[in-house]
């Protein structure tokens, strides 16, 4: 992974590097702040996990080794900024305040979304591949045109970046130097494809055809993630325009809980990158450096153990939404064959009482 | 303490079953919540399983290798103290059990076999698997019928009202088997139409003697074997491994009939059968004659075409077994004698069931007569490894025009079918029409022999 051209501030060892562009601004506060926002998400990951085994959860898509990347962009944000989500950025999620059982609604099988976007800033997961980087590109636009102070951050994985809907809002974002951060977490999978397999190049580099820099960035360096995202997102709403930055990392567990990567990779590779997780490079960092105690560490990892006891109870006392209710926010208006399919369902008895 | 039973869990988005590899606890243990259990197969990927339940391990429903299916008990805990799990379900599902087996789409999430267990726990009894809804209780229901969407478009083509199936599947919910079963079993005073009662006699089917309309089950099944096991295998060769097209040709055979009526008289004649198919037969032959490449094979294995100046000519024969094909060896050597009388030893044998494999072994061209049925023409199907196939049906009188005039004549279809990886369709059209030229005047065609 040595990598002239990757920003790196932080090693696996948890030792500071120096970058010519990039410095670590974070206070020893900050830091241990973002180390909890990790442990925690990484903790309540593995409860949904075990919540999809037993049943309690239809799907569910693991971030375990993407909490670096994740929580350096998330904390990048300012409260006004918008993200556009694809369906892995429970990190972003928890940063912007989204209460965790509310994202597990979806992944229930209860609601088509649950919160309201504009609250939290935070737009809905989108399943369907890259169609959010096309939004964020759209909802940009619009901050130009409201002259708004804001920037928009979205998210995809190396794999959406092979999708037109990707390549196509790199173009609109260019053209109109739209106020949005492409960040692009290369979790080496799309699915079960290699991601040197769908690109013959960096794909950080791409961003320089369509007329837009791009930032290859440690993803599993905490550091040098939130000082990235907050430059670009900082150039973003000077005006400077769109930034591509390219999260290298790993993601250590499946693709999703359908999904066995046994099949597809080796173990020696997933061992070499367990030697670069992102939360023990900042716990060495925080032991060393600011003399952090084991207490400390014990009781977020108590934490993170109460949260995921919470999440669990939360989801288990979830009801099942009146089945006309698939139909309330497909559009914005009504719409004449949503209203006959709403129609045809209550005709058939299927909800609409409590 | 209170038993909990722990259902095999859909882990893949629509999975109906999982193997069993490995079990992590044994009866006795006792696990915490999120312990890993077991390991299962599914068709995606091997999963583990972690617990929802602190406890002791009291049963485990399934061994190393069986097959387990979705929702059906995986391991039955005894708990302490009711788990978070089964504690949170009975605040959320305190709802009186009438009003809970009522077959309804509100007030139940994924977790059902947690409301399950959460009565068993109640209950302080075990069941094994849940309930099926009474009948009773899904007729009488006044709620809306539990089922997917297919299954509901499947109800409303059978014409079966879905409030009367009898459910089967988890709460009530009606599946394809349910309504399959009802469609095959009418709810009593559910058929406003008698239908009028079939024949009584029996008849043959597939090779063997089946029970009338009326007083036959409802439904058989029966193995595929002998004769319809070696057509069902033919056939399926021919279609998937031999790309076929058909030419047609009706032609006036007013003359062979004529000429079969004279022959007939012919004292030499008396004891053989003699019948347009003799004509046809020796048409055929001549047309082989004349177009040697009808009678060939495509051997793609090898990557040849065999051409062969010989004709074992198969006959498509209806047997009390079923449909066999034997053939008349070097039918392209005999006269209208020889091939009258070989064609009468063919059907006596196929009659008598004495036809040896021999004799059904190297057909080159096949002829097969649906005329003594009544029928114009059909497309027939190749005999696999073989160039061509000639159909014949009916000779019949019909409108011909002779001589500019609208006359009455005995006219007969001809369809010949072949493999069109060797035969095209110039090569196939001329020998047809060879064949027709012959039954239009078999007499000059039997003498230019």
């Amino acid at each position: 992974m040595i990598d002239e051209e990757l920003v790196q501030l932080l090693t696996p060892e948890g030792e500071r590097v120096d970058h010519p562009d990039y410095a670590s601004t974070l206070s020893g506060e900050q830091i241990l702040s973002m180390y909890r926002d990790m442990v925690i998400v990484r903790r309540l990951c593995t409860e949904s996990t075990s919540l999809q085994r037993q049943g309690q959860l239809a799907l569910w898509a693991p971030i375990e080794g993407q909490e670096g990347a994740q929580i350096g962009a998330g904390r990048a944000l300012a409260p006004m900024d918008f993200t556009f989500p694809s369906y892995r950025e429970h990190g972003i999620a928890w940063c912007r305040g989204i209460p965790p059982a509310e994202l597990l609604k979806l992944f229930r099988a209860v609601s088509n979304g649950g919160w309201d976007p504009l609250k939290y800033r935070h737009h809905l997961p989108t399943i369907v591949l890259g169609n959010q980087v096309l939004n964020a590109v759209g909802y940009a636009m619009g901050i130009q045109r409201d002259g708004a102070d804001e920037a928009v951050l979205t998210f995809f994985g190396d794999g959406a970046s092979s999708q037109g809907d990707v390549l196509e809002s790199f173009v609109w974002a260019s053209s109109f130097n739209a106020p949005v951060v492409f960040f692009c977490q290369n979790n080496q999978f799309g699915i079960s494809t290699p991601s040197s397999t769908q690109s013959k190049v960096p794909l950080f580099r791409r961003a320089r055809g369509f007329g837009f820099p791009g930032v290859r960035v440690d993803g599993n360096d905490l550091l040098a993630c939130y000082e990235v995202t907050r430059a670009a997102l900082d150039n973003a709403r000077a005006g400077g325009g769109p930034t591509m930055i390219e999260a290298f990392t790993y993601r250590m567990g499946a693709h999703t809980t359908s999904d066995d990567p046994t099949r597809y990779r080796v173990d020696a590779e997933v061992e070499v990158w367990k030697h670069r997780d992102p939360i023990e490079r900042i716990k060495a960092l925080l032991v060393r450096e600011y003399r952090v105690k084991p207490s400390a560490f014990e009781d977020i990892a108590a934490e993170a153990d109460r949260q995921a006891l919470q999440l669990r109870e939360d989801v288990l006392a979830m009801g099942r939404p009146d089945p006309l209710s698939m139909f309330d926010h497909v559009y914005a208006d009504d719409h004449p064959l949503i209203d006959e399919g709403r129609r045809e369902m209550a005709a058939l008895g299927l909800g609409g009482s409590h | 303490m209170s038993r909990e039973v722990f259902l095999l869990p859909d882990v893949g988005e629509g999975l109906i079953e999982a193997d069993i590899v490995a079990w992590k606890v044994a009866v006795g243990d006792v696990v915490s919540l999120n312990q890993p259990l077991v390991d299962v197969e599914t068709a995606k990927a091997v999963v583990e399983l972690p617990s929802p339940f602190a406890g002791t391990v009291v049963e485990l429903h399934g061994q190393v290798g069986d097959t387990m299916a979705v929702d059906t008990p995986l391991i039955t805990f005894e708990v302490g103290e009711p788990a978070p799990h089964a504690q949170v379900k009975q605040v959320v599902h305190d709802v009186p059990d009438e009003q809970r087996r009522e077959p309804v789409l509100i007030g139940y999430g994924v977790a059902d076999e947690a409301a399950h267990s959460g009565r068993r726990a109640r209950r302080g009894a075990r069941v094994e698997t849940p309930a099926p809804a009474a009948p009773a209780e899904a007729g009488a229901s006044q709620g809306p019928v539990r089922t997917t969407p297919p299954v509901r478009l499947l109800a409303k083509s059978y014409g079966v009202d879905l409030r009367q199936v009898v459910a089967t599947g988890r709460d009530g919910l009606v599946t394809r088997e349910d309504v399959e079963r009802a469609r095959a079993v009418p709810a009593t005073g559910s058929v406003s139409r008698v239908v009028a009662t079939g024949p009584t006699t029996s008849s043959r089917f597939a090779g063997r003697e089946i029970d009338a309309w009326s007083t036959g089950a409802r439904e058989e099944r029966f193995a595929v074997k002998g004769v319809l096991k070696s057509m069902a295998e033919a056939m399926v060769q021919s279609v998937t491994q031999q790309p076929q097209a058909v030419v047609w040709l009706r032609v006036d055979a007013t003359r062979t009939t004529e000429l079969l009526a004279g022959l007939k008289k012919q004292p030499r004649l008396s004891d053989v059968r003699l019948s347009p198919l003799t004509i046809v037969a020796l048409a055929l032959c001549d047309a082989a004659r004349h177009y040697p490449g009808i009678n060939s094979s495509f051997d793609a294995e090898s990557g040849e075409v065999v051409l062969r100046r010989y004709v074992n000519l198969g006959i498509a024969a209806d047997t009390p077994r079923g449909l066999i094909v034997p053939n008349i060896k070097d039918a392209d050597r005999l006269d209208v004698v020889g091939m009258a009388e070989a064609l009468t030893s063919l059907v006596e044998k196929a009659r008598d069931a004495t036809t040896a494999p021999a004799d059904m072994a190297g057909t080159t061209l096949t002829i097969t007569n649906v005329g003594p049925f009544g029928v114009d023409a059909a497309v027939a199907i190749l005999p696999p490894g073989t160039g061509a196939i000639l159909c014949v049906g009916q000779i019949a009188p019909a409108p011909w025009v002779v001589d500019g005039q609208l006359a009455v004549r005995e006219v007969v279809e001809l369809a010949m079918t072949f493999d069109h990886r060797q035969i095209d369709g110039a090569l196939a059209s001329k020998a047809i029409a060879h064949i027709g030229r012959f039954l239009a005047d078999p007499a000059a065609a039997l003498l230019a022999q």
